[in-house]
């Protein structure tokens, strides 16, 4: 060890992502020589597989593309097949989708919240560990995450891989007296998720900002999900239709995972901290009274802190489908007729990790010539690779262990796929 | 005993070769009619595994692993009695897997009072139907195994 400025931080696998992945990070005279999150995402056959079924085909196999979002993968479907098609679903087959939309956020970000995330800020080596010391708060987060799979399984006909979503609505609706039967839980639930977000902002957050570039959807009246404009915090506002004159997908050396990157600028930040910066005032009020209560301000550039603001967007989405089930009137059908004609269409919605892009060509057969789809996983790679080099030189008189740790952190602040393959990592540092 | 006193949990999927194997030995003792045996069929979620067996004074689990040793070797663990080593169940979803499950179950007091795992060593987790040879010889061994283990239980 000539310097100890100089060393090499080096994660072989990020095992149980979707692919494989790894981290490397080289320091040499106190600087960052390199970084490399490798994502080993699998080829996207999907796309392939899109091509000459059925339209109708669509959510159902996209469905499959991922187990923790797949209702993700349903709606961005969906609203790009029938933005091809010429329709547009509205009413209360409209608010059933943002209800199943709702179940799929609760799942993913409490598993990522209390399972995941939180044992890296209590000084855990994993959610087992962290449940010895604090059962009751484990306790409450499975539960919470119960609850969400309580309503994927009402409204998509069973919890992972929901099976309920077609063009143009659901196979089968529900009369208000089914909701209702969540209503009682979601009302613990909503102090369940209040009592959250003022239990994650009592961490302690490492000192780090930087000047992101926000994109999320932005809708007139309401936090975003399955509608809205593309905007940023640096000027972009486009319509869906318009994502493929912005966005490009790169190959970088180090990884079979594209990096999605703006034209215009280049690395940007998808998920709960850019809808939440980008929407602070379409929250409902009891979420921006949380979030006030827990210190975040209307803007938060410390990506450590996404644990708070997934956890305030969990209270959003137990409001939100509270308001959901109290307004809800059974509609008369259950989905609406859509014919297939010649066509292309643009879906743009938010995953739980950020925006899913989806791009569909039809024709008047009924039949996919061509599919293209963006997951928020290859949109966020860069940033993550930029946050650590960042994020290293400020800590590297952290001892090894301690800085190993951190980066893997600084990873897990963005996508529950990574940060749930991180957890059960072997880690090694060398010093060279 | 009364009936439906022991819960057998099969474990796997059915289109990755020898991974559904515990779905298939589910499968066999649900044939057998025994109404002493509630058969549940489990993708190996640990959250839902934890669902499934709280409450129950007997469990039985039935997996594919992936330790390294030779194909169709039958690993029993006793969970009340040690830790799951989590290499043998890596294989299972983004979510907790059997090993993590059991842990947390156990730091919940909810594990059963008996809890035994039989884990089959796979040889072929590849996309397709079938068990490889050495995994269907290993099968017919853990279905003697686990009716010698569910008859002791009767007995107790």
């Amino acid at each position: 060890m000539k310097n100890k400025k100089t060393k090499t931080i080096k994660v072989d696998y990020l095992a149980r992502v979707e692919g494989e992945g790894a981290l490397y990070i080289k320091i040499k005279d106190s600087a960052v020589d390199e970084v490399r999150l490798k994502i080993f995402e699998p080829p996207r056959f999907f796309e392939a597989f899109l091509r000459d079924r059925n339209f109708k085909e669509a959510p159902d196999i996209t469905a499959r593309i991922c187990g923790i979002c797949p209702v993700a993968y349903q709606m961005s479907a969906v609203h790009a097949m029938e933005n091809a098609l010429g329709a547009h679903v509205n009413g209360q087959l409209r608010e059933l989708r943002r209800l199943l939309y709702c179940g799929e956020w609760i799942e993913s970000h409490v598993l990522h919240i209390y399972m995941l995330h939180a044992p890296d800020f209590l000084g855990y080596d994993d959610a087992i560990r962290m449940a010895k010391d604090h059962r009751e708060i484990v306790e409450r987060g499975l539960k919470l995450k119960k609850i969400g799979n309580q309503i994927v399984n009402l409204v998509g006909g069973r919890e992972i891989h929901p099976i309920n979503v077609r063009i143009g609505g659901f196979y089968k609706t529900f009369t208000k007296t089914e909701l209702e039967t969540l209503t009682e839980n979601l009302k613990w639930a909503r102090d369940a998720a209040y009592e959250t977000v003022i239990w994650t902002s009592q961490f302690s957050f490492p000192d780090f900002e930087r000047d992101y570039e926000f994109i999320s959807l932005s809708h007139p009246n309401e936090y975003p999900f399955n509608e809205g404009r593309i905007i940023s915090n640096k000027g972009l506002d486009i319509d869906a239709s318009e994502y493929e004159d912005h966005f490009e997908e790169v190959h970088v050396e180090h990884s079979t995972a594209l990096h999605s990157v703006l034209k215009e600028r280049d690395a940007y930040f998808v998920g709960p901290m850019a809808r939440y910066n980008l929407n602070f005032d379409k929250l409902p009020t009891i979420a921006q009274e949380a979030a006030r209560e827990a210190k975040l301000g209307k803007e938060c550039r410390n990506p450590f802190k996404s644990i708070v603001i997934r956890s305030v967007e969990v209270l959003f989405a137990f409001e939100e489908a509270l308001r959901i089930v109290s307004e809800y009137d059974n509609p008369k059908d259950p989905f609406q007729e859509i014919q297939p004609i010649d066509g292309e269409g643009f879906g743009c919605t938010e995953a739980p990790r950020g925006m899913l892009f989806h791009r569909y060509k039809v024709n008047k057969q009924g039949k996919i010539l061509d599919a293209r789809i963006v997951p928020p996983t290859s949109q966020n790679q860069k940033t993550i690779e930029n946050d650590l080099r960042a994020f290293v030189p400020k800590y590297i008189d952290l001892p090894d262990d301690k800085l190993t740790w951190q980066c893997e952190q600084a990873i897990r602040n963005y996508d529950p796929c990574i940060s749930c393959s991180t957890h059960f990592l072997k880690l090694e540092v060398d010093r060279v | 005993m009364k009936a439906s006193s022991i819960l057998i949990i099969g474990v796997g999927n059915l289109y990755r070769h020898d991974d559904a194997v515990g779905l298939l030995i589910a499968r066999r003792l649900k044939n057998l009619n025994d109404e002493r045996l509630a058969i549940m069929e489990q993708n190996g979620d640990g959250l839902s595994l934890m669902e499934t067996w709280k409450g129950w004074n007997y469990a039985i689990l039935v997996d594919a692993v992936s330790s390294g040793q030779a194909p169709g070797t039958i690993h029993y663990i006793n969970a009340n009695e040690k830790p799951i080593p989590s290499k043998f169940f890596s294989c299972s979803t983004h979510n907790m897997g059997v090993a993590e499950a059991v842990e947390l179950s156990r730091s919940f007091e909810q594990l059963p009072q008996y809890l035994g795992i039989f884990g089959l060593e796979g040889k072929d987790f590849s996309h397709g139907e079938g068990l490889s040879e050495e995994m269907e010889k290993g099968m017919e061994q853990a279905m003697k195994r686990i009716c010698e283990k569910i008859e002791s239980l009767n007995e107790s």
